[in-house]
């Protein structure tokens, strides 16, 4: 192996992919009804990071994202007789955090930018710490990192868990959500590897999330379950609570309750709160609205009822 | 139902981990802020209020005029009344079957293929109606019924209808010939699957059969006569007579028949064997077990203990190749303990009409009674129990709260002889030798699962146990293709794949 010095890193348990995607794929039957639907249905819209990520990005767009985010349904008292709760965060790149920050100024919802050159992260690593600071001295509560993947996947562990606290330092105040990109690293062994290694990293409630959504196969079940299995042994071994958030691919209602399912069942509720489990998305939300309104109603309503953001 | 906390949970003796006394994951909440709503399966199955036997494509009422109850063991509620068989009726089923042979035995395999095939779609488009009713009359979660047992019996007819045209091609060089008339008696434990093991391979063969289901779990081989029926299989090719130990006797000892298939438990075995031995039946054995699962330390842990978990409470742990002795290496010990205590909290255990149920009813109060036995037994001889969780348990109906024993000595009861329930005893071993040793100390052999992530132990345990199926890093995976059967006192003969063939040919 190329330099690989694991002293004072984490040894971590090997995974069995047959059986964790056998494991991840019983949390789809549960039946989730009634009364727990509901609750599910709103459990899940308060996790939501509502996210938009692209070069195409504008601060007018921003904007009504963080109005959605805080006020995520306009008829919320009309047709559902109550009034939502704000999501989550709102997660933008660095150059939209001001603009976030200003409009989600005096409300719940946190600013979560993107950082640390996402989604490649193929930059020098004072350019990324400058990334990091400059984003949090603009506003963000939250900084999502990406992993350096060149160095995890050419066995230079101690170089990617040096990077990882060296952001987490940058940080400061900011809690830190540090992104595989399991889509890159393609083995649940791997997963599980960076896991443990990013886990050992950072503070107490910062988060380790799977993907940046820009490359294919994002969050899948099966992956969000070695990364609960990871912050389980976390857990169990030293008392030290970590967070979890799988982005990208997450889109219907009904997967964010197989995915809360998981959560329940591998963790236990103390984890079913925004302070340790979140979803990363931009569909999932107006998903999430119109299950809610079928719940009520009956009927499913047209996806041009809702606001895109 | 909350699935609260093992408050049970005591620190465990922590050797060789630094951290303080192992958290609880689950102590905090209690784990009550996310309830499943109870998600009920709404379809209600027709079930008659009296069932004859199927004798010659018909239902007969019984010559003795003798009839019993069957019942939902989930809620003790009486299902339907059920014909018990004589010696009279299983002469008529037997010759039925005898006149029925020769045109059977002499259709062209690709002809007895398509009526396989006609009965494994037949199931397969009524299987949510079979699957509620297997849980209703046996007490199995509706998940199991509706996800394991009606996809495998379908799968298993499908399988040998594809057989039925190319025997000569699987055992070249002979002359396949069926074997006759094939007595058959099948458990309570997957009632429609044991059938379908049993009749597709025969049929497949041309033999043609006389089976007999569990008393307590008629319902579904009755709704396969139905099928049998509905397909329009040519009558007295499948004859299905229900009844106790004396039906089976009555099956076991007439003359008219030429093999007979037994799937049950060892001590019902050697008396058949016995019966059998002075005749010129053939004979299979599908008998008990005490089925060892051995996890190594360099398993990949939480699916080992997923493994633990599919192996001893699959089925309320009635499952004759339930890994029910688990054997863990010791440094990976306590590790494996914690992680099977707090996944045993998640278990749901109720109503088995319920989806999320994942551990259902105990199928008979006789055996809810030889569970509790056993478990008087294990403390008493020195074990401590482990209960799965404090959640009540429904106030009707037979349940068993889903355990494990520790402190397991080899020579204690709950590591010899077979519980047949949600019991595990839990035992260590420091090399692979001792692993090896101690799983082979039973007079059964039927299954065994290995759990490491080392590919040459893998292939060196495996060979070395003496047990007719192996699962390596996995447990309780069935398949037709796949032969399954014991060594020592689990029986002989194997069933499905193309060595489950052979017990049906001459």
């Amino acid at each position: 192996m190329t330099g690989a010095s694991v002293s004072n890193l984490p040894h971590s348990p090997t995974v069995d992919a047959i059986a964790v995607d056998r494991r991840a794929a019983s949390f789809t039957t549960r039946s989730i009804k009634n009364e727990s639907k509901i609750n599910a249905l709103r459990l899940a819209l308060t996790m939501v990071d509502l996210t938009t990520l692209e070069g195409k990005d504008s601060p007018e767009k921003v904007r009504s994202l963080c109005r959605k985010a805080v006020r995520p349904w306009e008829r919320d008292e009309e047709l559902l007789g109550e009034r939502l709760p704000p999501v989550a965060a709102v997660c933008v790149y660095p150059s939209m955090v001001p603009v976030a920050a200003e409009l989600l100024a005096g409300t719940s919802v946190k600013v979560a930018s993107v950082a640390t050159g996402f989604p490649s992260g193929q930059y020098p690593l004072d350019i990324r710490l400058n990334d990091v600071r400059q984003a949090v001295r603009d506003g963000a509560d939250e900084i999502d990192m990406v992993i350096n993947r060149g160095a995890f996947l050419s066995g230079r562990y101690q170089e990617v868990a040096n990077e990882i606290r060296a952001v987490c330092e940058a940080c400061g105040d900011a809690h830190l959500k540090v992104i595989l990109e399991t889509g890159e690293l393609v083995t649940y062994d791997n997963v599980r590897r960076a896991s443990d290694i990013a886990i050992a990293c950072i503070r107490p409630g910062d988060f380790i999330k799977t993907s940046t959504g820009k490359v294919s196969p994002a969050a899948t079940m099966p992956v969000t379950l070695v990364m609960l299995e990871a912050i389980r042994d976390a857990y169990l071994d030293t008392g030290v609570k970590i967070g979890m958030k799988p982005a990208g691919g997450i889109r219907t209602a009904k997967q964010s309750w197989h995915y809360l399912c998981m959560v329940n069942e591998t963790l236990g509720d103390g984890w079913l709160s925004p302070d340790w489990f979140r979803f990363g998305a931009s569909s999932l939300l107006n998903d999430l609205l119109r299950s809610m309104q079928k719940l009520k109603t009956g009927s499913y309503a047209a996806e041009y009822d809702f606001s895109d953001a | 139902m909350s699935t609260a906390a093992g408050s049970t949970n005591r620190s465990q003796n922590a050797a060789g981990v630094q951290a303080p006394p192992r958290l609880d994951l689950r102590a905090a909440t209690g784990g009550g802020l996310f309830e499943y709503a109870p998600a009920p399966e709404s379809v209600r199955p027709a079930i008659a209020d009296r069932y004859g036997l199927f004798i010659n494509g018909r239902f007969t009422d019984p010559t003795s005029s003798k009839r019993f109850t069957t019942i939902n063991p989930a809620t003790e509620a009486t299902l339907s009344e059920v014909a018990e068989a004589n010696e009279a009726d299983v002469d008529a089923a037997v010759r039925a079957a005898r006149d029925a042979l020769p045109a059977w035995a002499g259709l062209p395999g690709k002809e007895r293929g398509k009526f396989l095939y006609r009965i494994a779609r037949r199931l397969q488009e009524r299987a949510r109606e079979l699957a509620v009713l297997e849980t209703m009359d046996g007490g199995k979660p509706i998940k199991e019924s509706r996800d394991v047992d009606i996809p495998l019996a379908a799968a298993h007819f499908f399988h040998h209808a594809g057989w039925a045209d190319k025997l000569q091609y699987a055992f070249p060089g002979r002359e396949p010939r069926p074997v006759g008339v094939c007595g058959q008696i099948i458990p309570w434990n997957f009632p429609l699957l044991m059938a379908a093991w049993k009749i597709a391979p025969a049929l497949a063969c041309g033999n043609t059969v006389v089976l007999k289901p569990a008393e307590t779990t008629p319902l579904t081989a009755l709704r396969l006569a139905e099928i049998c029926d509905e397909i329009g299989l040519p009558p007295g090719v499948v004859n299905i007579v229900t009844g106790a130990g004396a039906t089976g006797a009555a099956i076991v000892n007439h003359p008219g028949i030429d093999k007979i298939a037994f799937t049950g438990s060892t001590e019902v075995g050697k008396i058949i064997a016995k019966a059998v031995a002075p005749t010129h039946k053939r004979l299979t054995l599908e008998l008990g077990g005490k089925s060892a699962n051995i996890i190594f330390e360099d398993a990949s842990i939480d699916q080992a203990v997923e493994g633990i978990i599919e192996g001893i409470y699959f089925n309320q742990g009635h499952v004759c190749c339930a890994g029910s002795r688990l054997f863990v290496q010791e440094s990976v010990l306590d590790r494996v303990i914690g992680k099977l205590k707090d996944r045993m909290s998640t278990l749901r255990v109720g109503d088995p009409l319920d989806k999320n149920t994942d551990v259902g009813a105990i199928n008979s109060k006789a055996q809810l009674a030889t569970i509790g036995k056993y478990l008087e037994i294990g403390s008493k001889e020195g074990a401590e129990r482990h209960d799965c969780g404090t959640a009540d348990l429904p106030g009707k109906g037979y349940f068993c709260r889903p355990c494990f024993f520790t402190g397991v000595q080899p020579s204690h009861t709950i590591a010899r002889e077979e519980i047949f329930g949600p019991v595990l005893a839990v035992m260590s071993f420091r090399t692979p030798e001792e692993a090896i040793s101690r799983a082979n100390n039973t007079p059964y052999g039927l299954a065994a699962g290995v759990w490491t992530d080392k590919g040459s132990k893998i292939f060196d345990t495996a060979r070395r146990l003496d047990a007719g199926v192996v699962w390596l890093n996995t447990y309780n995976k069935f398949d037709p293709t796949s032969p399954f059967g014991g060594f020592k006192e689990s029986g002989f003969g194997r069933e499905g794949g193309r060595h489950g063939l052979l017990a049906y040919l001459a």
